[in-house]
């Protein structure tokens, strides 16, 4: 420090260059234009924005693919509940941290296309008041079947009710999940074909290993019967080598179809 | 040092009568960084007394997480210091981590230290763009401090999805692994970082403004802050050599060269705890390049259990925060639900001293003292 003051125009001197730089650096931030508009007025709840637009709006080109905010339900091509993929199991309802979750199972259940009959969920709410975005549910849905939204268009002229999604609103088709979460997406599907992938070949290795067991037997019965009938014979020659069937039968454990649904009992404080 | 108590009565001065006067600051003060309130009563300009009032924010953090998973605490972990979320879940998940036996991957601890040390970039650069806001700096040094920590919040969000409510760090590792080229891209920013830190100390440190109303204001010794369980840059400041990731070698600190920077005289002012944030950022840079440089691929994920349940025991966590030492006690009771759930945060135990800082100072440094405490009160209330 050598003359009284030069430190401030030293600073200045950064500002300068700061100012001047944000019309011609590279880097600069610039504010871009809000995309949408809502026409007249607010919607009078969250889930009624205009499907489309809003949708538009959360794809990769405004918000970026990394970002989340709300859960939404996941459904694949077809009908919505026809192909939902919530069985209405409520883990993600019992471990939601503030506890936004409210879901009703279905009395019976439902034929699903390309599946078998399972519950679904009757009702399906979740108080985007109340969520903190915090993921946990997708997390411990063993289902795949909910994930982040980045829909952000959401905002209401009141906070009480209108700010409740209800099932229908948080239905998505997994094209949808495509388009604002391509990365996300596509590693989620490829571990759902790999797990049933590796299932698919469990079930067919235990059968393999059931139909030979059962080969095996018949065919060391049939040995034994042979060599029964040669010892009636009087006649024995090579001794069987194949081995008794009790030890080639693997024992056939069906892989659950469904992972468990009850995670922790005693934690859970009702 | 004890603060002798101040006398209230009325003083007769040149034939006039006159009383101390009482000032109530906050909790909704521009200054307050967040609800607090100084009760604070003055001679004139001088500070006799001073009382901090706070628990505006209380959120029953620690009653909460007692009731819920150990997992389902995490999210709630990021409220604390919204600042450094990241750094919050590392203790968070140190302690939980003590309670069981898990091997946490190589990965997941080289992107745990970059996580942090992210953060205390975002923390000291805000940190200080806050403070000299409250010398009066009004705007400027803050956005050029907000410019470069909306670059690091990019990075967070591509990571963990969210900017500042990241909710990263899981008992054995990490959520998800980053996507392809965030490396890069990080290392983009920490290259650039020296750049901007350059800048931003001819912006501050020779401005005499700054150095007038910082050197011998809220001083602070070396056995008061010892005393009172002072931590991090504040500890530092006051000529303590003391620093957790040095003293644990928590994750994998030890491999990293790093110096830690604290004041050598016994004065711990305002100033001091300014330099030692402005140094502590270029170690972090060294920190970063060092672990970008030896991060390796693999799995980010150690094998804990799909339910978290340790046996009966306790456990303490704690990590060297951008504030100072953040710790995590959890009593376990063989239950899915900690016994108990104990929060350390180094905002509030360092928030104890502000009233010995101040006392004998003028009232408009009694702000740059609170500021330079580095206070968030969403650590302080909990
Ligand atoms: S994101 Fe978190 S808070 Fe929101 S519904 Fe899911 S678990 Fe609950
Ligand atoms: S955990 Fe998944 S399948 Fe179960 S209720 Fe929640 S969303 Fe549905």
């Amino acid at each position: 420090m050598s003359v009284l003051g030069s430190g401030i125009f030293k600073g200045m001197a950064v500002t300068l260059k700061n100012f001047v730089g944000s019309y011609f650096d590279k880097e600069r931030l610039t504010t871009n234009e809000y995309a949408w508009q809502a026409n007249d007025k607010l919607p009078e709840r969250a889930g009624d924005y205009p499907k489309e637009e809003a949708e538009q709006l959360s794809d990769t080109t405004t918000v970026t693919q990394y970002s989340r905010n709300f859960p939404m339900l996941l459904h694949d091509a077809g009908e919505p509940m026809d192909t939902v993929r919530c069985v209405a199991c409520q883990i993600c309802e019992r471990e939601c941290p503030p506890q936004c979750i409210y879901i009703e199972k279905s009395t019976e259940k439902k034929e699903r296309s390309g599946n078998k009959a399972q519950f679904y969920p009757a009702t399906f709410d979740i108080d985007v008041s109340v969520c903190m975005s915090c993921q946990i549910c997708v997390e411990v849905c063993p289902f795949d079947a909910i994930v982040m939204n980045s829909q952000f268009e959401l905002s209401t002229p009141s906070r009480f009710g209108e700010l409740l999604l209800r099932r229908d609103d948080l239905l998505k088709s997994n094209d949808y999940y495509y388009k604002i979460h391509p990365e996300e997406a596509s590693a989620r599907d490829k571990r759902i074909a790999d797990e049933k992938a590796a299932k698919e070949a469990k079930k067919k290795a235990a059968e393999a290993a059931k139909k030979k067991a059962a080969e095996a037997k018949s065919k060391s019965e049939a040995e034994a019967k042979a060599k029964e009938e040669a010892e009636a014979a009087s006649k024995p020659t090579e001794p069987s080598d194949t081995p008794p069937a009790e030890s080639t039968a693997t024992p056939s454990t069906e892989p659950p179809a469904t992972p468990t649904t009850e995670p922790e009992k005693e934690g859970s404080a009702e | 040092m004890t603060v002798a108590a101040p006398n209230y009565e009325l003083v007769q001065q040149d034939g006039l009568e006159t009383s101390l006067l009482e000032v109530s600051m906050g909790p909704h003060h521009p200054s307050t960084h967040g609800v607090f309130r100084m009760d604070v009563k003055l001679d004139g300009e001088t500070v006799v007394d001073l009382k901090p009032v706070f628990g505006y924010l209380h959120r029953n953090h620690e009653k909460l997480a007692e009731n819920m998973s150990y997992l389902a605490s995490m999210p709630f972990t990021d409220r604390l210091d919204y600042f450094n979320s990241m750094t919050n879940n590392w203790a968070y998940a140190l302690a939980a981590e003590q309670l069981v036996e898990i091997e946490i991957p190589e990965r997941a601890e080289y992107l745990r230290v970059i996580m942090s040390e992210l953060t205390r970039l975002v923390n000291h650069v805000s940190l200080v763009g806050f403070f000299v806001n409250d010398l009066g700096a009004l705007g400027t040094p803050l956005l050029y401090a907000f410019r470069e920590r909306e670059k690091i919040l990019d990075l967070f969000e591509q990571a963990s999805g969210a900017r500042m409510m990241c909710n990263y760090f899981r008992f054995g590792g990490l959520r998800c692994d980053v996507p392809d080229g965030w490396l890069d891209r990080t290392r983009e920013v920490v290259d650039r970082f020296p750049k901007f830190l350059d800048e931003y100390e001819k912006l501050l440190c020779e401005n005499e403004i700054i150095l007038s109303r910082t050197q011998g204001v809220g001083n602070l010794s070396k056995e008061l802050a010892i005393s009172a369980g002072i931590t991090g840059p504040m500890l530092r400041a006051s000529g303590v050599n003391y620093d957790i990731r040095k003293v644990d070698n928590y994750g994998i600190y030890e491999r990293f060269k790093f110096r830690v920077p604290y004041s050598e005289g016994d004065v711990g002012d305002c100033y001091d705890r300014f330099m030692v944030r402005m140094l502590e950022m270029r170690e972090s840079i060294g920190i970063l390049r060092q672990a970008l440089d030896g991060i390796e691929n693999g799995p980010i994920m150690g094998n804990a259990g799909k339910v978290f349940k340790p046996q009966k025991s306790e456990a303490y966590g704690r990590v060297e925060a951008p504030k100072g030492e953040l710790g995590f006690y959890l009593v376990a009771d063989g239950t899915t639900q900690p016994y108990r759930y104990r929060v350390r945060p180094p905002s509030f135990i360092n928030l104890t001293v502000l009233q010995d800082m101040c006392i004998g100072q003028q009232v408009a440094d009694a702000v740059i003292i609170l500021g330079s405490i580095d206070i968030v009160l969403g650590e302080v209330d909990r």
